[in-house]
C-alpha cells in the first residue's frame, strides 16, 4: 500500500525531483515550475494521508531499511508532526504557484532553475525536520533547510549578499550549538533516538551534562527561530530576499523552529524537567515578553513594508514561545494553533508585499497613496490579514490569542496577559498606519493647505497567478478562524505533548 | 587542580578552540577572517566528537567467525564507530557551509571590491 510509504515519500519526492530541476532547466526553463508543483502536491497529499492515518490508528512509526530503533533511524509521526507537515507543504505549494510571475520579474532568467532547486531543497529540509524521530537526523535536515535558505536569500536584491553572509554566521552558530547538545546527550546516554532518549534521560536529570545539553539545545533553536535577543540576522535576510522566498521562509522556518522547541522540551526532555528541575519556562516566558514588545515597537519605526513585517514576525515568534513557556493545556493549545494561524498570516502579508513590489517597484509605505484604487483586491487581502494579526474576530488570529490569554490567566501569569494585549494594540498602530496611508489619504494637504484634485488612478491589479495564492491564504485566515474549534478537537488536543 | 585539567585535556582543547572560533566570528572586521573563525568553531565540535569516541588499545569494529567459533564480544576491545560516522556527516555539512560562504564572499568582493565590513557598510550607506 502506498499510504504506508507516505512518511518516506514526503521527504524523498522533493529531494529527488530537486536534483532533476537543474538538468531539465538547462533543456527547457518552462518545465521547472511544473516539477516543483508536482513534488509539492505529492508532499501535500502525503501529509494529509499521514494525518488521516494518525487520527485513525495513532502514531506512525516508519523504520528506514527495517532497522529497529534505537540502532536504525526512525520516522515518528504523531498529531503534532503531521499538523506541521501539512502547514509547511500547503504554504510551499501556494508560494510555488505565486512565484511564477514574481521570480520572472525579480531574477535574471538563467537563475530560475537554481532558484527552484534551492526552494525545493529548503522544503525537503523543513518536511524532514517535521517527520524525523532522531536528534542527529534532525540536525542534518536543519542544515539542509538552512543552506538552501542562505542561497535563496543571497540571490535577492541589493544588500542581500551581506545579509546572507550574516545569516550564514548566525545560522552556523545555532546549528553547531544544537550539535553540541546532541553530543552531550550522546555521551551520557549513548543514544540518538528521541523516544529512547526520553526513556533514558529521567535517571540522569541531576547530571550537569544534561543541563548543559538542554541549554545548548535551547540557545541553538532560539537562534534558528529568531527569538528576540538572537534575532539580528532575520530582518535583513528576509527583507532583501526575493518576494517569494520571504513569503515561504517567513511562514515556515520559524514555525518549524517552534515545533523543534516543543519536541525537545516536552518529548526528549520530560515536562517536569523543563518546568521544575530548571526554570527554563520562566526564562523563556520573559524572553518572549521582550520579543513581543520590542518586535511591535520596532515595527512601528520601519518605513519599508517588508522590513515592518519582519519585526511583526519577531513579535509573533514571541507569542508562540510565550504559549510554550506557559506549559499548561490552554497555553500550548494557543501556541500550536498560533503556529498554523501565523503561517497563513505571514504568508499572506509577505505575498501582498511581493505583489505591491511587482506592480509599484517600491515597498516604501510613504508611496502608498491611492493604492486601494490601484490594487483593490490586494489591499483588501492585506486589510484582512492585518486584522488577523491584530486579533479581531472572526479572523484566526483572535482565536489563538484568546487561548494564549486564557493560558496566561490559568497559569497565574497576569503580566503575560497584559503584555499580550499591549502588543496587539501596538500591532494595531503598526497596521493602521499603513491602512490610513492607503485608504484615508486626506484631500487637503495639512502642511501646505493646498487641496488635492481627485487623482485619476487606473486599476492595475497583480496578475491572477499572484492573486490566487493571496486569496487562498485570506480564505484560510477566515476559515481557520471559523473552524478553529474543529481543528482543536480533531488535531491539536492530541498534539499537545504527553504530561499536560 | 592541575591533574583535573590534564586528565580531561581533550575537552579543554575543544573549549579553547571553540572560543577562538567564536571570538573570530564576533570580533573580526574582515569577512574572510569571520569565515575562518566559523571553520574553527565547526572543527572544534568535530574534534570533541572524535575525542569521545577514542579509546586506547582498542580495535576496529569487525567481528570474525560465525556460530560456534564466535567468541564473546567485549565492548572494551572495540572502538565505538558511531561518533566517527556522525562526524562524517558533520564534515560534509561543514564543507557545504564553507562552500556556500566562499561563494557569497566572492559575490560580495565583486560587488563592493572589499571584504572589510566597515567599508562595505560605508559603501552601502553612501548609495
Amino acid at each position: 500500500m502506498i499510504s504506508e510509504q507516505f512518511p518516506a515519500l514526503i521527504v524523498v519526492t522533493p529531494l529527488i525531483l530537486s536534483f532533476f530541476i537543474p538538468v531539465v532547466g538547462w533543456w527547457n526553463r518552462k518545465l521547472c515550475l511544473p516539477i516543483v508543483l508536482i513534488a509539492l502536491s505529492v508532499c501535500l497529499v502525503s501529509a494529509f494521508g499521514i494525518l488521516d492515518t494518525v487520527i485513525k490508528h495513532g502514531t506512525v512509526h516508519y523504520r528506514l531499511g527495517n532497522w529497529e530503533p534505537p540502532w536504525g533511524i526512525e520516522y515518528v509521526i504523531d498529531h503534532l508532526n503531521a499538523y506541521v507537515a501539512i502547514i509547511v507543504s500547503c504554504i510551499a505549494l501556494l508560494v510555488a504557484i505565486y512565484s511564477k510571475k514574481s521570480v520572472e520579474q525579480e531574477l535574471p532568467e538563467h537563475k530560475i532553475p537554481q532558484f527552484y532547486t534551492l526552494f525545493l531543497l529548503n522544503i525537503t529540509g523543513l518536511l524532514g525536520i517535521t517527520v524525523t524521530g532522531d536528534v542527529f537526523n534532525l540536525y542534518v535536515l536543519l542544515e539542509i533547510a538552512s543552506f538552501s535558505a542562505y542561497g535563496l536569500v543571497a540571490i535577492g536584491e541589493e544588500g542581500a549578499l551581506v545579509a546572507s553572509f550574516r545569516y550564514v554566521i548566525m545560522g552556523t552558530i545555532g546549528a553547531c550549538l544544537y550539535l553540541l547538545g546532541v553530543g552531550y546527550l550522546y555521551i551520557v546516554t549513548g543514544s540518538l533516538n528521541m523516544a529512547d532518549l526520553a526513556q533514558l534521560l529521567p535517571h540522569l536529570y541531576h547530571s550537569k551534562v544534561v543541563l548543559v545539553a538542554f541549554a545548548f539545545f535551547m540557545v541553538g533553536i532560539a537562534i534558528k527561530m529568531a527569538l528576540f535577543p538572537l534575532h539580528v540576522w532575520l530582518p535583513d535576510a528576509y527583507t532583501h530576499a526575493p518576494s517569494a522566498v520571504s513569503a515561504a521562509i517567513a511562514a515556515t522556518m520559524t514555525k518549524v523552529g517552534a515545533y523543534v522547541m516543543i519536541r525537545i522540551m516536552f518529548t526528549v526532555f520530560k515536562p517536569y524537567f523543563s518546568i521544575e528541575t530548571i526554570p527554563a519556562t520562566t526564562i523563556l516566558g520573559w524572553v518572549a515578553v521582550a520579543a513581543m514588545i520590542f518586535g511591535s515597537i520596532l515595527a512601528i519605526a520601519q518605513s519599508d513594508l517588508k522590513r515592518m513585517f519582519c519585526y511583526i514576525l519577531l513579535a509573533e515568534v514571541g507569542y508562540i514561545v510565550m504559549g510554550i513557556s506557559l506549559a499548561n493545556r490552554m497555553g500550548l493549545t494557543g501556541a500550536i494553533l498560533h503556529i498554523l494561524n501565523d503561517a497563513f498570516m505571514m504568508a499572506c502579508l509577505f505575498l501582498v508585499a511581493g505583489a505591491i513590489m511587482y506592480k509599484m517597484g517600491t515597498r516604501d509605505i510613504r508611496n502608498f497613496r491611492y493604492l486601494h484604487r490601484k490594487m483593490p483586491f490586494t489591499m483588501a487581502a492585506f486589510t484582512i490579514a492585518a486584522l488577523s494579526v491584530i486579533g479581531i474576530p472572526p479572523t484566526c488570529g483572535f482565536f489563538s490569542k484568546w487561548y494564549l490569554i486564557l493560558g496566561a490567566i490559568y497559569g497565574g501569569q497576569w503580566m503575560f496577559a497584559v503584555v499580550l494585549v499591549l502588543s496587539s494594540l501596538l500591532s494595531a498602530v503598526v497596521f493602521f498606519r499603513v491602512i490610513e496611508k492607503v485608504y484615508f489619504e486626506p484631500t487637503v494637504d495639512i502642511h501646505n493647505g493646498e487641496s488635492h484634485e481627485m487623482v485619476e488612478v487606473v486599476r492595475d491589479e497583480a496578475p491572477l497567478s499572484m492573486l490566487l495564492p493571496i486569496f487562498i491564504t485570506v480564505a484560510g485566515i477566515m476559515l481557520l478562524g471559523i473552524f478553529s474549534g474543529k481543528i482543536i478537537s480533531t488535531v491539536i488536543q492530541f498534539a499537545i505533548p504527553a504530561g499536560f | 587542580m592541575l591533574e583535573y585539567i590534564i586528565s580531561k585535556y581533550n575537552y579543554w582543547m575543544y573549549i579553547v578552540l571553540i572560543l577562538i572560533g567564536f571570538y573570530a566570528m564576533m570580533a573580526k572586521n574582515n569577512l574572510m577572517k569571520k569565515l575562518i573563525g566559523m571553520g574553527i568553531f565547526q572543527w572544534a565540535i568535530i574534534f570533541y566528537f572524535m575525542s569521545i569516541g577514542a579509546k586506547k588499545g582498542a580495535t576496529t569494529h569487525i567481528i570474525s567467525g560465525h556460530g560456534a567459533t564466535q567468541h564473546i564480544v567485549r565492548a572494551v576491545d572495540f572502538v565505538n564507530p558511531l561518533p566517527s560516522v556522525l562526524m562524517l556527516t558533520a564534515i560534509v555539512v561543514g564543507v557545504a557551509t564553507t562552500g556556500i560562504s566562499l561563494a557569497i564572499l566572492i559575490a560580495i568582493y565583486r560587488r563592493y571590491g572589499t571584504l572589510e565590513e566597515d567599508e562595505i557598510i560605508k559603501k552601502e550607506n553612501s548609495k
